[in-house]
Formats: C-alpha cells, sequence, structure tokens
C-alpha cells in the first residue's frame, strides 16, 4: 500500500488537471480552483520550512565551527534581523524594511548582476579563440548579434541591426525552436509515464 | 614583438576589467547619443497596448527582482508611462517574492506623474507564490487568488476590481520577465488556455528564448534587454533609463569586440611564428 496509494494520488491529480484543461464546465473549473488553492497553500508552506532548513543548516555549522562561519553569522542575524522589521513596522513604502530592500538589498543584487559584464568579457577574450571551424563561427555570429544589436552598429553600417534581428528570427530561432519541441516532447513522455507509474524517482525510488 | 604578443595572449583579466568599467561609465558622463531605429517586436510590444481602446483594464505581472532592475525597471516605466497616459486601468501582479518593492518604487513615480489614483487608476496585487499554479487559478478567480491587495485591502473594496473575475475581464497581460516563472510560463498556461493577447518585457539573454512564441504569434510584441527598453522610449517619446545606458552598452560591446579580434590576432600570430620556428 505505500507504493499503491501515492500513485493512485498521482494518476488522479494528473488525469483530473488534463481533464480540467479540455473541460470549460463550471463545476469542473470549481473543483480545479479548490485544489489550486491548497497547492498555493502547501507551495507557501515550503517557505517556512525553507526558512528553518536554513536555520538549521548554518547554526549546525556554527557550532561546528568552519571557516566561514562568521558569513553565516552575518546571514541569520540579517535573516532575524529583515524578518523582525517586517514582522513588527510592516513592509509597506516608507517602513525600515522598506528603506533596507531598496538601499541595500537593490543595490546588492544589481551589483552582482553587473558583475557579470566584467565576468562575460573576460570570458569572451579567451573562449572566442578561432580554433576550428565551429569555433570560427560561433565567435562571428557572437561578434555580429553583439554588434548588431547596439545601436553603434547601426552607425557602422545601417542594415546591422535588420542583419542582426535576422540571425535573431531564421538560423537561431529554428535551433531553439527544435530545442523547445524536443525539450516538449521529453517533458510529455515524463508526464505519461509519471501517472502511469512507470517513472517513480518522485516517491524516493528508482 | 613576440614578448608583447604573449602578454596579450596571456593577459591578466583585471585589465580587461578596468577597460570596461571604463568603457561602461565614461558614456554615462559623456553621453554620445547614437542613433537607433526601432525593430518589429518593439513596434509589435507597442502598438498591441495602442490599440486597446482608452480606459480598458489591463493586466500586468511584474516577474523580477533587483539583480536584473538595470534591464527591466526601465521598461516597466516606460510601459507603466504608455498605459497611463491612454487612461488604461493597469491590475498588478508579481510572481517573483522580490518584485512588489519595485512595482511600488515605480507606481509612485509614474502614479503621481499622471496623477493616478491608487485603487482607481491602479492596483497592486502584490506577490504570490505558487508560480504556474497562480497564472491557472487567475484563469478561475483573480479575487479568489488575489484576495488583497499589497496593502491587505480586501479587492473587493478596491474600486478598480469591481466586475473582475478573470481573464475575460483585461483586455491583455504585459508581462516584464526576468526567467522563471515568466514570459514561457505564461504563454504556456494562459495565452495558449485563455486567448489572451500577451506582451513581454525580458532580460537580453532570455530574448532568444521567446523569439519562437512571437514569431508564432502567442507573444504580440517583444523587448529585449536595455535596447528594447531604449527602443520602447523612443516610440513612447520618452528620455528614459533604458535610452540613457545605449551608449554604454554600445561602447562596452565594442570593448568586448576589439578584445575578441586582439586576443585572436595575437594568438595566430604566435602560431604562425612558432609554425615559422619549427621550419
Amino acid at each position: 500500500m505505500r507504493k499503491e496509494v501515492p500513485l493512485i494520488i498521482t494518476f488522479l491529480a494528473g488525469a483530473f488537471f488534463i481533464a480540467d484543461y479540455f473541460i470549460p464546465h463550471k463545476d469542473f473549473s470549481d473543483i480545479a480552483q479548490r485544489i489550486n488553492g491548497w497547492t498555493i497553500i502547501v507551495i507557501a508552506f515550503a517557505y517556512v520550512l525553507g526558512v528553518a532548513n536554513v536555520a538549521r543548516v548554518n547554526l549546525d555549522y556554527i557550532q561546528r565551527k568552519g571557516k566561514d562561519t562568521p558569513y553565516k553569522i552575518v546571514l541569520l542575524i540579517c535573516l532575524l534581523f529583515m524578518m523582525t522589521v517586517g514582522i513588527i513596522w510592516g513592509i509597506g513604502e516608507g517602513t525600515i524594511f522598506d528603506w533596507l530592500f531598496i538601499n541595500v538589498y537593490t543595490s546588492m543584487q544589481a551589483m552582482m548582476f553587473a558583475l557579470l559584464a566584467f565576468y562575460i568579457a573576460s570570458a569572451a577574450f579567451r573562449a572566442f579563440r578561432i580554433r576550428s571551424v565551429q569555433a570560427s563561427l560561433l565567435a562571428i555570429t557572437a561578434v555580429l548579434v553583439m554588434i548588431g544589436r547596439v545601436p553603434i552598429g547601426e552607425a557602422i553600417w545601417k542594415d546591422f541591426s535588420n542583419f542582426s534581428e535576422w540571425i535573431m528570427n531564421v538560423p537561431q530561432l529554428a535551433g531553439k525552436r527544435a530545442i523547445l519541441i524536443g525539450a516538449a516532447l521529453g517533458a510529455i513522455s515524463t508526464g505519461l509515464k509519471v501517472l502511469v507509474g512507470l517513472e517513480r524517482t518522485h516517491l524516493g525510488q528508482d | 614583438m613576440r614578448k608583447f604578443l604573449e602578454i596579450i595572449n596571456t593577459l591578466d583579466r583585471r585589465w580587461i576589467f578596468v577597460f570596461i568599467g571604463l568603457a561602461v561609465s565614461l558614456p554615462l558622463f559623456f553621453p554620445i547619443g547614437i542613433k537607433f531605429s526601432v525593430s518589429h517586436p518593439v513596434q509589435g510590444f507597442y502598438h498591441t497596448i495602442e490599440k486597446i481602446p482608452d480606459g480598458s483594464k489591463i493586466l500586468m505581472s511584474c516577474d523580477f527582482d533587483p539583480g536584473s532592475m538595470p534591464e527591466l525597471y526601465p521598461m516597466t516605466i516606460t510601459a507603466l508611462e504608455q498605459m497611463f497616459r491612454k487612461d488604461l486601468k493597469v491590475i498588478i501582479t508579481c510572481l517573483w517574492p522580490a518584485g512588489p518593492p519595485l512595482v511600488e518604487r515605480a507606481l509612485a513615480h509614474v502614479g503621481a506623474e499622471y496623477n493616478k489614483q491608487k485603487g482607481i487608476d491602479y492596483v497592486h496585487l502584490g506577490f504570490k507564490e505558487g508560480k504556474e499554479v497562480v497564472m491557472v487559478s487567475m484563469g478561475a478567480s483573480i479575487p479568489n487568488t488575489f484576495p488583497t491587495d499589497y496593502h491587505g485591502t480586501p479587492v473587493s473594496e478596491i474600486p478598480i476590481m469591481q466586475g473582475v473575475t478573470n481573464y475575460r475581464e483585461v483586455a491583455m497581460l504585459v508581462n516584464i520577465s526576468a526567467g522563471y516563472p515568466g514570459t514561457k510560463e505564461w504563454v504556456q498556461q494562459v495565452q495558449s488556455r485563455y486567448q489572451i493577447d500577451i506582451v513581454s518585457g525580458c532580460t537580453a539573454v532570455s530574448a532568444p528564448e521567446y523569439y519562437p512564441y512571437y514569431q508564432t504569434g502567442q507573444l504580440k510584441g517583444l523587448l529585449g534587454g536595455m535596447k528594447g527598453a531604449a527602443e520602447y522610449e523612443k516610440l513612447v517619446g520618452i528620455m528614459g533609463l533604458g535610452t540613457r545606458g545605449m551608449d554604454a552598452q554600445s561602447v562596452s560591446h565594442l570593448m568586448v569586440f576589439a578584445f575578441i579580434l586582439i586576443g585572436n590576432l595575437a594568438y595566430f600570430i604566435l602560431k604562425f611564428m612558432k609554425r615559422k620556428e619549427s621550419v
């Protein structure tokens, strides 16, 4: 029964939501809506588990006095501090939480994203060496798209952006669509295998 | 000569960082103002909103966080400008937890400029966890999925939400997307099922993924990265953050191209020299 019950639940839930997609009946949609509501509540609880897990993992590490202990302490203090100010004074505009979010969190995340520009430039310098035909195609296409998608491309040649757009619309799109269709077929096949019980990794076994 | 080429070939990446830093920052202080045209996907974005009758209700999902703010915040501001100019009523949701404060900031900025009132001209419903489940759930009932707005006001008390049950009561969906959940999921879960027009503004890195949806008409318009934001600003007629960032992006892309070119030249000349020496 430990195997059969979860498999039956999986099948019934999957079959119900596939049917919901094709049956636009109000009563049917109402039941689906109710189950979706339950799902949202269960997912929301995962956040509580997530916070508890972060606290547990980091407290364990601090107790073992690993080399990154100071960082773990900072993480836990920040976590607790943000939660406390958010719960006590709210998260709306003008609150301490909002001020910290805009002036600390936003700046730090933007900084992390901005670092990419430096690392991409460094990686491009080393990776785009024309060592083979494939590497040449990659490097040439990358340069054409890179220059064609900024205004300076049009300043160099007025049709540069159209040419770059053609690369995006024809060769790029053909490859992307092939990947998308392949992935979709794979998802359908995996979904069916889960529904009929051939794929059981979600039950914690092969 | 050979020593110089070897230094170039194995250039310390800190030098690359210095040059990129200068290429990004100098044009921000000394703008060049390079002209650019507007691409078809951006025109599609603009005209789809423009065709909506004035005063209609529009759903806008801001699915991003501060990490992608430089690219996506400018297009959020411009989209709000275009919609408020047309007196469209905007219902905003977020599927990314760190998105709501950014939306509040954008609304405070653009809403005040056009004298728009919270609850009457726009509503911010805030963040709801659940990703695709939230999208599907909104198809059955938006008020049940978002019972209160971001500030805790019940949606039944918000004037703009009167008469809004699900996607049937909104004219279209504007999605600003940084990844998952985002445009791809909106197309798969909502556009194909509820036949609602969707336009998307996304990061440059994820734009190639959405081109197939634009070509099939599942997306009516697409803004890719800061360039897309700048082109959109040009159509709307504002000088925003996207346009101001174009010079920096142009010069930095040119700098990366120069590095690729110099790296390859050094590599090939060294290779030629070594071959000549061995012969």
